[in-house]
């Protein structure tokens, strides 16, 4: 029988908001769910894994799994799917998904599709995924072929989440890590200065190019982030000038984003910076000059110095959010 | 000990994409094929390993239509590798199988101490290549590195994860590792070295040659479509204060984003 196996993503203890979007693409197609679930705390999951209609629950509630190691989680991954056979694996376009799945994908002489936008999954588990291509400037449909898995990394955001209609009280199956010696390690893990989401999983993006005249003024778009929950991105200019690390570009050499609200500040729009960015569903453009290229691509535009409006948007923001 | 440079051509980054009439991918009539950037950072670490002592002989490998990428692997030789290796294969030829031909390539040279790849490629973004040439190479990977140490039993990448937070890895090697912005600033050719590459020999192989063939296919791109038009946008006068008022105003009402 065809049937859908959901690896969920989870921290301190809740689902991501990216595995509840997959669980109820899951939930949709009416086939059988699965889900698997590693790292410690993963059995308390149990009810709210049945709350969204999952049948299996496969827990790995082992320390080992808390710390991504690609070695580890490949055996592990690919033992699971072998075992279970599912005719469909949905996970995070995440780093660790986008990672990990491929090399499962080719133990099990399998396919994948990362970073797809668009899912369907048929009652008999024929999925039709659609991906961006060239960062966003165009977009395919992609077929799997002779993949007796069909694994599909979903980027976050892209899908709506439906109410589960039907609680279920899981089968559960649990699983410890492996002991063997392992030609990876993990050495050390150091956090970034932000405690926001990362970009490829913000709802709400600020992002500051040139127009923000130096490194000392992303401290407006932090603020005006803070009173949004939103994430700070930036063009690749202010990046290659060394105002901000690369893990905030945005765009075909950075990172391609889809947020609900995209607010880019002092960003005139180079071609590259515009593929990352276009598949946003609302982009406000702040900008001096009222022929820059990223008000093509906005919905809504203001001409200005992004220095004076941005700290008044904080304000008007802040109010409305108080109320 | 030698070290690998698996390298792609794609479409600059300026290019403006047209779909062909059929909709089976974009029209390449026109487009100007480049390195892709993320592969410039493998050839430079490449080229600094062997500055350093830590590799004799740096390869590089291109899999795609054999008339087109000796161009990129000819950069590739001007900037100082000592080898390249062009496998023959269609454009659209898909990660799996790419990767199979890699590592039939890099099994037929022998010994080496490292594979170094770009990030990803900017054409499709699929990210795969690189791990799915470790596990057929059996050997460690690690992805998105900007540091690197390599020594005779090890490698020590830092990569960067999810929320800018950055991890350091331990890896015995051989192993594949996937360059990312900010592990080195890429050199350009100098004038001797493309004219020294203009003379060395391309080698040259078939997916044929190799035992790969075409029912290696996994995944197939098709039916592609530009993104929907977007209707014009909507401009805000006034003075600032009241440019973001109405701003704020459009977003919670009008556009209920907030």
């Amino acid at each position: 029988m065809a049937h859908v196996l959901v690896f969920t993503e989870f921290s301190q203890g809740q689902l991501k908001k990216s595995a509840l979007e997959l669980l109820s693409a899951a939930r949709k197609s009416g086939l059988k769910i699965q889900a698997v679930a590693l790292g410690s705390g993963a059995k308390n999951l149990v009810d709210v894994l049945g709350k969204e209609g999952v049948d299996d629950a496969i827990l790995g509630d082992d320390a080992a799994f808390d710390q991504y190691n690609p070695e580890l989680f490949t055996e592990v991954v690919s033992n699971i799917l072998n075992d279970k056979k599912p005719t469909v694996v949905l996970a995070s376009s995440s780093t660790l998904g986008r990672d990990l799945f491929p090399r499962v994908a080719a133990r099990l002489n399998t396919g994948v599709v990362s970073d797809c936008t668009e899912l369907e999954i048929s009652g008999t588990g024929e999925v039709k995924v659609r991906r961006p291509m060239y960062a966003g400037k165009c977009s395919a449909e992609v077929a799997f072929v002779n993949s007796p898995v069909q694994i599909v990394l979903m980027r976050p955001n892209q899908l709506t989440i439906e109410p589960s209609a039907a609680v279920k009280t899981p089968a559960i199956e649990e699983i410890k890590a492996p002991v063997k010696d392992l030609k990876t390690i993990i050495k050390e893990v150091v956090k970034g200065t932000s405690a926001k989401l990362d970009l490829s999983e913000a709802n709400i993006i600020v992002s500051g190019g040139r127009g923000m005249k130096e490194a000392a003024n992303f401290k407006l778009l932090e603020e005006l982030a803070d009173v949004l929950g939103a994430t700070v991105g930036a063009s690749r200019a202010v990046v290659d000038a060394g105002w901000v690390p690369h893990s905030m570009q945005v765009g075909q050499t950075g990172k391609t984003v889809a947020p609900t609200l995209y607010i880019a500040c002092g960003i005139s729009g180079a071609i590259q910076h515009l593929a990352g960015m276009s598949g946003s569903k609302v982009i406000v453009a702040i900008n001096k000059d009222p022929n820059a290229p990223i008000f093509q691509k906005a919905t809504y535009g203001i001409v200005g110095d992004a220095l004076e409006v941005v700290p008044l948007l904080t304000q008007e923001f802040k109010k409305l959010l108080q109320q | 000990m030698k070290v690998f440079v698996c390298i792609k051509q794609v479409p600059d980054t300026e290019t403006k994409i047209k779909i062909k009439g059929d909709a089976s991918g974009i029209d390449t009539a026109g487009v100007k094929w480049v390195m892709n950037p993320y592969d410039e950072f493998a050839v430079e670490e490449a080229l600094k390993l062997k500055e350093a002592g830590k590799a004799t002989n740096v390869t590089v490998i291109s899999v795609g239509p054999k008339a087109r990428i000796v161009e990129t692997l000819r950069t590739a030789l001007a900037m100082g590798a000592d080898d390249a290796i062009a496998v023959d294969a269609p454009e659209d030829l898909d990660p799996s199988t790419t990767a199979k031909a890699l590592a039939a390539t890099i099994k037929a040279e022998g010994d080496y101490r490292l594979v170094l790849t770009g990030k990803l490629a900017i054409d499709d973004n699929a990210a795969s290549v690189s791990q799915m040439l470790a596990e057929h190479l059996g050997v460690p990977h690690s992805t998105a590195v900007t540091k690197l140490e390599v020594s005779d039993s090890s490698a020590v990448s830092e990569r960067e994860i999810e929320g800018g937070a950055r991890e350091v890895m331990q890896l015995a090697v051989p192993a594949v590792i996937a360059a990312n912005k900010g592990l080195n600033m890429p050199r350009y050719a100098s004038l001797p070295g493309i004219m020294k590459a203009k003379k060395k020999v391309i080698k040259e192989l078939t997916l044929d040659g190799l035992g790969v063939s075409a029912a290696e296919t996994r995944i197939h791109y098709q039916n592609f479509q530009m993104p929907p038009e977007k209707p014009p946008v909507k401009m805000i006068e006034g003075d600032a204060a009241t440019q973001a008022q109405t701003l704020v105003k459009l977003l919670r009402e009008e556009a209920k984003v907030i």
